[in-house]
């Protein structure tokens, strides 16, 4: 803030101020005091008024909010540029919360930092806390139980678009993900859109079904789609392209779904969480999330 | 004693079409409320319709009680004040006819664009540009109605209720055009001129005043004509109306900071905010004590006349709302309050507690008046209409104090190792009893509407007339 902009605030406030002031100290005492015409002589429609002075309490408490206001105008920023006189901002009130809970925590996720993914996951304690953390800052998108919806990946399947290894889960929790399938629309065009959804539909029953079904979207594929979903459809972990060859469906598997898909494209973005969590609390969600997808195939065995 | 107009030099007309419309547009605004109420209970009544979910019908409902049901309280009951405290006639009928037509328009406007989803997003300041254009060009005529009638008048001094009814036109005029202005896109689009936290604190400097300035100081106007009219006693004090009014209309525009605390706005504005909301609490209840006061000598009508008991308890409500407010704009109390339903029981305990409950006491006073009838058609049914508003607005604010805590405790909760103990949607389920206590309370206040409208019916179709009542009463 510029030095004037800074006076002007200073200026108009301790003017606001001497102004309420001057209108209550001088309006304190009654000046005329007629005992057998306490009116002040004014009638509107029947209406007269007294002249009672101010009560005393109210009085006082009006004295008191304003020496309270001055008293914090010189303790706490307020002035303009003046700092006030306890030096406190609000970005450094919450720096100093954080710092005090980062303290606190820190130990107690520093404790698991060398075992390893697949033993944390059977540690029951270590799962409690990961559990909470799952439940802040994923859960939002992926579900409270992880099983993910509409555009956000189901968690406790076997199906991975950047692979399930505790390393590639860590990677994606820690850097994010950036998904992006690009529009088909103008390439393609409406009867080859209509034709390619038929192909992609049908490839969970294997690409030879597909291709005979829809021998001219078999050749598009080949040229626009294989380079990622590679040429049986089985997708690529590198990319983050879905495997299109089974019934597991991001954005909705049915045919006017996939039509969307492919006319307009889509974009997925899983946020980067390394800044925001930290090595060690990453370290346990990634046992989390491993665990999520092995605890459901142990149910199924 | 003073010179007496006889009641036809008064225009009336303008008076009883705005006090009609005070109580229509009450239910309608009330029961778009009990009904957004209730979809946070029962979410399926948003029907699965843009026009009907809760983010079009909410808009709807804060304007059409604000601007539709307050403004028309406010606008007639100015022009019946003026005219009477003044001892003279609105200085033009036809202009007078305008503001109250004009009005009448932007009201049907916002009922029919913010269901459709025209909305430039600024809270209370829905209404797109065209109907921004309009609304100001009604306030100006109401303006040059209003303050060329006070230049006409032919007493003296110009009684405090014009006072209010006064700063609460030209504060408003000034706070809608500059949050206004906005870049036109399109006949229903346009692009506000602030940006960012200028743009937040250019919101809730508009926000916070349009409380203040509309909700507070033009229902102070009210106030300090039908309570002593009421109650038939002087005003307590001359000296504590003037301390009250200057630091009240000078105090209240520095507060509007206190919605954004702990936010981007700079620290020093959030400060300032902060002490000026505190000292606007002594100011706030000189109009509370000037009331209540007033009725010292005369407390036992309060036991016979619920017209009186209406006025009295709003101000009771007034004076625990602006003492809340300043409580809940210190930064500790806002860390806990800000976001949950405390604030919705804030607004409420002021809207329906002061705003309504005066404006159904003014009401229940000018109806007899305007249509020249010795009094209301059922006294009991207005003494029933009390009670329905008294409990429906107790219910409502201890909901939502209960709920507001709750939310504040729950989102605040953490565990030993840093996460929070609770996820949001745990704190919507613990709301939900709230919820179901907030619409019960909402749909009481409303049933007490429609029986004031059938009161209101029933006492203007009624045959009897001042006159033969006189008569009545002299050979009784």
């Amino acid at each position: 803030m510029t030095s004037f902009w800074s006076a002007w605030i200073i200026v108009l406030t301790v003017i606001s101020l001497v102004l309420v002031c001057w209108v209550l100290f001088s309006n304190r005492k009654t000046t005329v005091q007629d005992k057998d015409n306490p009116t002040t002589g004014h009638i509107y429609d029947g209406i007269e008024e007294y002249d009672n002075p101010l009560p005393g309490w109210w009085f006082k408490m009006f004295v008191i909010t304003i020496i309270f206001a001055i008293g914090y105008l010189i303790a706490y920023p307020g002035m303009g540029n003046f700092k006030g006189l306890l030096g406190w901002t609000s970005v450094g009130q919450w720096q100093a919360e954080v710092d005090k809970a980062e303290a606190h925590t820190a130990e107690i996720f520093a404790e698991y930092r060398n075992t390893s993914v697949e033993a944390l996951a059977d540690n029951p304690k270590a799962m409690r806390m990961a559990r909470r953390m799952f439940a802040n800052n994923c859960s939002v998108c992926h579900g409270a139980e992880g099983k993910g919806s509409y555009g956000f990946p189901n968690l406790t399947d076997q199906d991975w678009l950047y692979g399930g290894s505790p390393e590639a889960i860590k990677t994606t929790i820690t850097f994010g993900r950036k998904g992006n399938m690009p529009a088909w629309e103008s390439a393609l065009g409406e009867a080859g859109l209509s034709d390619m959804t038929g192909y992609v539909s049908k490839l969970s029953q294997g690409k030879t079904v597909a291709a005979e079904a829809h021998p001219d979207a078999d050749q598009k594929f080949a040229m626009l789609c294989a380079a990622c979903h590679m040429p049986d459809g089985s997708g690529n972990q590198m990319l983050g392209a879905p495997r299109l060859n089974d019934n597991v469906w991001l954005y909705g598997g049915d045919s006017g779904r996939i039509k969307h898909t492919l006319a307009k494209g889509r974009n997925g973005n899983m946020p980067a969480q390394g800044d925001i969590l930290g090595a060690d609390k990453i370290h346990l969600l990634t046992a989390f999330v491993y665990k999520l997808s092995h605890t459901d195939s142990s149910a199924a065995e | 004693m003073e010179t007496k107009l006889s009641h036809p030099d008064y225009n009336y007309t303008v008076v009883r079409q705005f006090t009609i419309m005070t109580v229509v547009w009450g239910i309608v605004g009330m029961a778009v409320g009990v009904l957004i109420a209730a979809q946070l209970v029962w979410p399926a009544l948003n029907f699965d319709l843009p026009w009907t979910s809760f983010g079009r019908l909410r808009p709807l409902h804060t304007n059409a009680v604000i601007f539709a049901f307050g403004g028309s309280a406010l606008i007639g009951s100015s022009f019946y004040v003026v005219q009477r405290t003044c001892q003279a006639p609105l200085i033009s009928n036809s202009l007078a006819a305008f503001v109250f037509w004009g009005w009448q328009l932007v009201i049907v406007l916002a009922a029919i664009t913010l269901p459709l989803g025209w909305t430039s997003s600024k809270e209370y300041a829905e209404l797109e540009w065209p109907i921004d254009i309009l609304i100001t060009i009604v306030w100006v005529a109401y303006a040059l109605v209003f303050f060329g009638t006070i230049m006409k008048r032919r007493t003296h001094h110009i009684y405090v209720a014009n006072w209010f009814y006064g700063a609460f036109i030209i504060t408003i005029a000034v706070l809608h055009i500059v949050n206004s202005l906005a870049v036109p896109v399109t006949l229903g689009k346009s692009y506000s001129v602030y940006a960012g936290a200028v743009d937040a604190m250019i919101q809730w400097w508009y926000g916070h005043n349009a409380v203040g300035f509309f909700l507070t100081a033009g229902f102070l106007g009210m106030m300090y004509y039908f309570v002593p009219k009421q109650a038939e006693r002087p005003v307590y004090s001359y000296r504590l109306s003037i301390v009250h009014f200057w630091a009240l209309v000078s105090v209240y525009i520095w507060a509007g900071p206190h919605h954004l605390h702990y936010t981007a706005l700079p620290d020093w504005a959030q400060s300032l905010g902060m002490v000026m909301s505190l000292i606007l609490l002594a100011p706030s209840w000189g109009g509370m004590i000037n009331g209540i006061m007033t009725l010292s000598g005369a407390w036992h009508k309060l036991r016979t006349d619920p017209i009186l008991r209406f006025l009295i308890v709003s101000l009771s409500f007034y004076g625990m709302s602006t003492f809340e407010g300043p409580m809940m704009s210190i930064k500790t109390v806002n860390s806990l309050s800000h976001y949950t339903d405390w604030t919705i029981g804030h607004v409420h305990s002021g809207a329906l507690g002061w705003v309504a409950m005066i404006s159904i006491g003014m009401v229940y006073h000018l109806v007899p008046v305007l249509f020249e009838k010795a009094k209301m058609y059922s006294i009991p049914a207005i003494g029933l209409h009390f009670w329905l508003s008294t409990i429906g607005t107790v219910l409502y604010i201890a909901s939502m104090w209960v709920n507001g805590i709750v939310q504040g405790l729950m989102w605040r909760a953490y565990n030993s190792d840093g996460s929070l103990t609770y996820s949001f949607a745990e704190s919507v389920l613990a709301s939900h009893p709230g919820y179901v206590v907030r619409f019960l309370g909402g749909l009481m206040f409303l049933c007490g509407m429609i029986i004031m409208a059938w009161n209101v019916w029933m006492t203007i179709r009624k045959e009897q007339s001042i006159a033969t009542a006189e008569v009545a009463e002299a050979t009784a």
